[in-house]
């Protein structure tokens, strides 16, 4: 438990080895980027098994690392493992793992081989900052290196501008969130007079009644930083252009792990989230809203990956659904499926796209599952975990838990719960038009490479949780296994209500696997059936529909119209230096002034000397007759 | 003997001392703006001294002397500057060394 502090040092290490100027062989690169990171999974294993067979008294495990600004209460730094830690750190240690196993193959040939691994270890040491932490200050400062470091990847085929351009747009529209969580760290400061998350939750419970107007300001302002990172509405659009980095970027940071610390950040300070109802409430009616429209929007885009950015905005939507019905345990159970089968998909996805010579576009990939067996089986259970398809599924499991703790919560649980349900149908309509179009529609190109072992391991490795990760947590009427839920509830309130028998629990399981076999159908009648794909059932509704669906509900260019076109504007006419001309106002008057004076100046004794008695006169007479 | 009233003493101080000034505006000379200034400095000098007499305090004598002693430092420095004009200009104008204009 004391070598804790190992688990981010070793990515961190890495990073510092990868950064200096050595021109390390690609080899060495790989083995230092790789290595470091299943060093830090191997240090994550002794003090999760310790954990796990013997709890520590509290349940928790703190270990203060040093202090600075000792007298201002917040400048304590130390690591913080719990249950909820806990979870956090093996899907990122392990995960992580895979990827960068995956990425020594993915990114062969590359010119930026070490710099890639060497922001991966960064990124990997920022997360797991973030993830153990034990006031929120450590936390923000993982929370503002993983923004960095995804920044940093997005843009890392720099050459071209385009890339460039999502870099900069992730950075600034997750800026805004930040932005909001540093306003609310620094009012949760100086309210509570202290950063440390547990001693918050604490005083918060005991300074703020339920529902006073500044725990509704705290929570909120968590809110909205939770809301930047986690790409829901209104601040999501930026995910899908991150697409623009390599795929295990994508994978990793944008799909698994960086995405989802919002959803850590908000069961992380969900003692504050309890005390202000209405946000709780705003975070439901979020993440509804977001998992319909990112869902429908993955519906008709073509870009794989694209397609696979939409799905990852709506499941996380589900997580915040899940989280503002005070549902926190199954929040963090869909998390640690998400980032498991969404990792799956992206490397399945990365690995079709490695094979067929970079191409993005769906419509022109196809007929790959005979020539490339383990990435569609492989790929297939990703997407049964997905579109929540029993048995074999660890999504169905996580969803149909938030499914069912949506349905009896108060106060809009039967609206929320239908917006889910659409939402389950749009998550398997998309998931199957992947599958069928990639794999299954017949063959358009011929493959350029096979993946090799280093391509394959990490899809079988992350496919057998993808479909068995699901039993540790099953519904009373199926097994009734509890393990997540014993495991966690010493650091989240088991919020589910117990109101909903066995009996009603099975009636909510039955439509919902029925809505996801319904999704299945209709994109077999859609994109597999009808050979002439894209538009048979999407001809009836109409172009617009389509193209609005596929801007993303039209986000980008509503933002472009209220936001970016106005302040280029501003800075087009600024470029004329508008405020200048106040300076150069001022410099003008002194220039006069100077003109002026310098009259005076004309070098004649005499003219002094007489200016001289005439201001002692006006002196003396000043003083005299006043 | 009745004193001289204040009044007077006063009035021909600052008589003398106009005449100074209006001396050390008009001429052109260097040697004759000095000289005003001598006068400038000895009306001031005899206020000091009438006022001195008026309160029966030594102190305005005293402050003669001072002036006194000012008025041959200033004198030393006064003439050396003249010299040196002279040397420069030949000429006692003081009008033409004013190079130094804004």
């Amino acid at each position: 438990m004391a070598l804790l502090w190992l688990v981010p040092a070793f990515p961190l290490a890495g990073f510092l080895l990868l950064a200096l100027p050595l021109r390390l062989s690609p080899k060495v690169a790989a083995a230092i980027g790789v290595g470091s990171v299943g060093l830090s999974l191997v240090s994550a294993i002794p003090p999760a098994a310790s954990f796990i067979a013997h709890p520590p008294p509290g349940c928790f495990y703190s270990l203060p690392l040093w202090s600075w600004l000792p007298s201002s209460g917040a400048g304590k730094v130390g690591l913080y493992l719990d249950a909820l830690a806990l979870v956090m750190v093996l899907v990122v240690t392990v995960v992580g793992f895979l990827i960068h196993l995956y990425s020594a193959r993915f990114m062969a040939g590359d010119e930026g081989y070490g710099r890639f691994f060497a922001y991966m270890n960064l990124f990997l040491a920022s997360m797991l900052i973030l993830v153990l932490a034990d006031n929120l200050l450590l936390l923000f400062l993982g929370w503002e290196g993983v923004g960095l470091c995804s920044y940093l990847l997005i843009g890392f085929w720099y050459r071209d501008p385009a890339n460039g351009r999502a870099a900069v747009k992730a950075f600034l529209v997750t800026r805004v969130g930040d932005t909001a969580l540093l306003i609310g760290l620094i009012l949760l400061f100086t309210q509570l007079g202290t950063l440390d998350i547990q001693e918050l939750g604490r005083r918060a419970a005991m300074k703020w009644a339920a529902g006073s107007g500044l725990a509704v300001a705290a929570a909120a302002l968590l809110l909205g930083g939770a809301v930047g990172k986690s790409a829901q509405l209104p601040l999501q659009t930026w995910l899908p252009d991150a697409m623009a980095g390599p795929t295990p970027v994508s994978a990793l940071i944008h799909a698994a792990t960086m995405v989802t610390a919002g959803v850590y950040l908000i069961a992380r300070t969900q003692a504050v989230f309890s005390l202000a109802p209405a946000v709780e409430l705003a975070t439901a009616l979020i993440g509804a809203a977001t998992l319909l429209i990112a869902g429908s929007s993955a519906i008709v885009q073509n870009d794989l990956k694209r397609c696979l950015a939409y799905s990852t905005i709506s499941q996380v939507g589900y997580m915040f659904l899940a989280l503002g019905v005070g549902a926190w345990q199954p929040a963090v159970y869909h998390l640690a499926t998400h980032a498991v089968f969404k990792s799956l998909l992206f490397l399945g996805a990365g690995a079709v796209m490695l094979a067929l010579g970079d191409e993005h576009d769906m419509l022109r990939m196809g007929g790959l599952s005979r020539r490339l067996p383990l990435t569609f089986w492989t790929f297939l259970v990703g997407c049964l975990s997905m579109a929540a398809i029993p048995p074999l599924s660890a999504g169905f499991y996580s969803k149909d838990w938030i499914l069912f703790a949506v349905r009896y919560s108060a106060p809009a649980g039967r609206l929320l719960w239908w917006a889910a349900m659409a939402g389950v149908v749009l998550t398997s309509i998309y998931t199957f038009r992947m599958l069928f179009l990639v794999f299954l529609s017949p063959a358009k190109q011929e493959l350029k490479a096979e993946p090799g072992a280093l391509i394959q391991v990490p899809l079988l490795l992350l496919a057998v949780p993808a479909a068995l990760l699901g039993f540790l947590e099953t519904p009373r009427t199926l097994g009734n296994v509890r393990l997540f839920t014993r495991f966690l509830s010493t650091s989240l309130p088991a919020a589910i209500p117990e109101s909903g028998s066995p009996a009603s629990e099975l009636m909510l399981i039955i439509p919902s696997t029925v809505a996801s076999l319904v999704g299945v159908g209709l994109a077999y009648l859609a994109y597999l059936r009808s050979r002439k794909a894209e538009g048979q059932v999407l001809a009836v509704a109409a172009r617009p529909l389509r193209r609005f669906l596929f801007a993303g509900w039209g986000f980008d260019a509503a933002y472009d119209l209220l936001l970016v076109r106005p302040w280029s504007w501003l800075a087009r006419i600024s470029r004329k230096d508008v405020v200048d001309y106040l300076f150069r106002l001022i410099a003008a008057l002194s220039r006069l002034l100077n003109r002026l004076l310098s009259r005076t100046q004309s070098g004649l004794l005499r003219r002094y000397l007489l200016a001289l008695a005439l201001g002692a006169a006006a002196v003396l007479a000043l003083v005299v007759l006043l | 003997m009745s004193p001289v009233p204040l009044e007077y003493g006063l009035g021909l101080a600052a008589a003398l001392f106009v005449l100074g000034l209006v001396g050390a505006l008009v001429r052109r000379s260097v040697l004759f703006i000095l000289l005003s200034i001598e006068i400038m400095l000895n009306a001031g000098a005899l206020a000091f001294v009438f006022a001195g007499a008026r309160w029966a305090q030594p102190d305005g004598q005293v402050v003669f002397l001072f002036i006194l002693t000012v008025a041959a430092a200033e004198v030393c420095v006064g003439l050396a500057l003249m010299l040196e004009l002279y040397q420069r200009f030949k000429t006692l104008d003081g009008d033409a060394a004013s190079r130094m204009k804004g």
